[in-house]
């Protein structure tokens, strides 16, 4: 049987400007430059392409005047590249467009950023946003297992120290850190300090999906070698419980994205021995953790003494978030972020970063979300067509 | 010292929706309330149209004698809007019925709080309508 993504590549990446705050820019209008970069980045006309995904797919429609086009509005991260594959492979398109961006969403610093606050009712009155529900997963990772506040501080420090060596990153030069930097900042939600966390910031980006014989002539092709998402449920309404396993057998909700990540391995023929490079999503240190546990990089319990050995620095044996993630390269709200970790991903199997380049890097895996939020994607990528 | 206190009136509140109306119309009265499902058994905080391990219809809401255990928690210096007053400790407690619930504790100094300690239920007007359950701990005897 063929293999469900031969028929697609990625063939264009494009990441604008990230900064504390744009000016002249609004989500939809940085979008919509992440988009035409990509398309520029893939050498491909706005004319050729028959399909949009993404958070502004609608108005991306409108604005580069490609009606009639497919569309898939709302689609968010590895989800987004998923759907722009599946509109592809089932011969809908042959050229896909996704972008994301964020700008102006967050000025009011007397609040935290407002994707950050949920509003179900069970929930609202507690003071609970983002930090809080991650805390409430870390913690009690800490309380089974004995991972410690120094485990989640190596993993910040070196994601950090990643984005200081970035020229690109938002965060660029701003360490170097060591955890112990991490340790000293101030507390937002016990186990996080302010380091722990995400930073907000505003960008855009775009990538480029086209048909296998479209991307022939393409300088750059990186493939999808497989995929999945896990849910355990809607973010931030239901307590988050490590514990919490509805289905008999199944995997709990602290071990979100496993299954996901089981399924990926299994459609690309891999394990993770192959994987060269993890560009994992850090909305909070603890995750990192979590996901190395969780996708099979070391057993469960074992992350907190896994980063310790220093196994996800930049020269280690699987160097992780390498641009500086969400803590330092960019995190410009809901969607732009998580799209941004395939793109670092396609950059290090291209050979193209501009820091911490993996060197011979055929397979990377990136993910997407938190258990915090109870889901979690997954995407294989891989520089030889599957 | 900090000591953990419910949150003053003008926090951001629950707006009740038709399917949570009983569960805090039950608050108001000092009560907590859960679900259960009349078919298997299986319990839950909110109610529910169909049960998520037997997919019975039929179900009704029981009351609970308010005592749990500490899960999980965080305390929070760093509040996500200025109406909430810091620290406060928002927390995962397991109730001695089975299910799990968000809550905060109140009652005791941030450095009492420790995994599995014993907890009860205690309502607090934060508007009009609405009384939150926080979790204090319990004086045993």
């Amino acid at each position: 049987m063929a293999h469900p993504y031969h028929d697609v590549a990625i063939v264009g990446i494009h990441n604008t400007a990230q900064a504390i705050e744009l000016e002249g820019h609004d989500a939809e209008s940085i979008a919509l430059v992440g988009a035409l970069g990509a398309l520029a980045d893939a050498a491909i006309e706005v004319a050729e392409v028959d399909g949009v995904v993404g958070q502004f797919a609608q108005e991306t429609v409108l604005e580069l005047g490609l009606g009639p086009c497919s569309r898939r509005p709302n689609m968010l991260g590895i989800p987004a590249v998923l759907e722009a594959a599946s509109m592809i492979c089932s011969g809908e398109c042959d050229v896909v467009l996704i972008s994301a961006g964020g700008a102006r969403l967050h000025r009011e610093r007397s609040h935290t950023a407002p994707w950050t606050r949920p509003a179900n009712e069970l929930v609202v009155g507690y003071g609970l946003f983002t930090a809080a529900e991650f805390a409430l997963m870390a913690r009690r990772h800490m309380i089974t297992f004995g991972t410690t506040a120094e485990h989640l501080a190596t993993v910040a420090a070196t994601i950090r120290n990643n984005g200081h060596d970035n020229p690109e990153a938002v965060y660029s030069g701003r360490g170097p850190f060591t955890p112990q930097d991490i340790l000293a900042s101030r507390v937002v939600a016990d186990p996080f300090h302010l380091l722990d966390c995400a930073m907000t910031s505003e960008g855009g980006c775009g990538i480029v999906l086209a048909r296998a014989d479209r991307a022939a002539g393409c300088a750059h092709r990186t493939w999808m070698l497989g995929a999945a998402s896990d849910s355990f449920g809607p973010a931030y309404t239901v307590a988050p419980v490590w514990d919490y396993t509805p289905r008999d057998g199944g995997d709990n909700a602290g071990n979100v994205g496993a299954r996901a990540a089981r399924t990926a391995f299994r459609t690309a023929g891999l394990s993770p021995d192959d994987v060269d490079v993890c560009e994992l999503y850090d909305p909070f240190s603890f995750e990192i953790i979590r996901q190395l546990e969780a996708f099979g990089f070391c057993a469960e319990g074992e992350g907190g003494p896994f980063v310790a050995e220093g196994n996800i620095t930049a020269d280690g044996k699987l160097p992780v978030t390498t641009d500086g993630g969400t803590m330092s390269f960019s995190h410009a709200g809901i969607a732009a972020q998580q799209l941004q970790r395939v793109i670092r991903g396609v950059e290090q199997l291209r050979g193209t970063t501009k820091s911490h380049q993996v060197e011979h890097a055929e397979v990377a895996m990136c993910s997407n979300g938190g258990s915090g939020a109870l889901f979690t994607d997954v995407l294989l990528l891989g520089s030889d067509q599957p | 010292m900090s000591p953990l206190e419910p949150q003053p009136v003008g926090i951001p509140v629950p707006n009740p929706s038709v399917r949570s109306r009983e569960y805090w119309d039950a608050c108001r009265r000092g009560v907590l309330t859960y679900q259960q499902c009349s078919g298997c058994g299986f319990i839950g905080l909110r109610s529910f149209t169909v049960c998520a391990r037997c997919l019975s219809h039929e179900s009704r809401r029981k009351v609970s004698d308010g005592r749990g255990s500490l899960y999980s928690w965080t305390v929070v210096w760093r509040a996500p809007g200025p109406a909430f007053v810091v620290p406060y400790a928002p927390a995962v407690v397991e109730l001695d019925e089975g299910f799990y619930m968000v809550s905060a504790v109140i009652g005791c100094e941030t450095t009492d709080l420790t995994a599995g300690m014993r907890l009860e239920v205690e309502f607090h007007q934060v508007s009009e309508e609405i009384a939150l359950p926080y979790f204090a701990p319990l004086m045993e005897g």
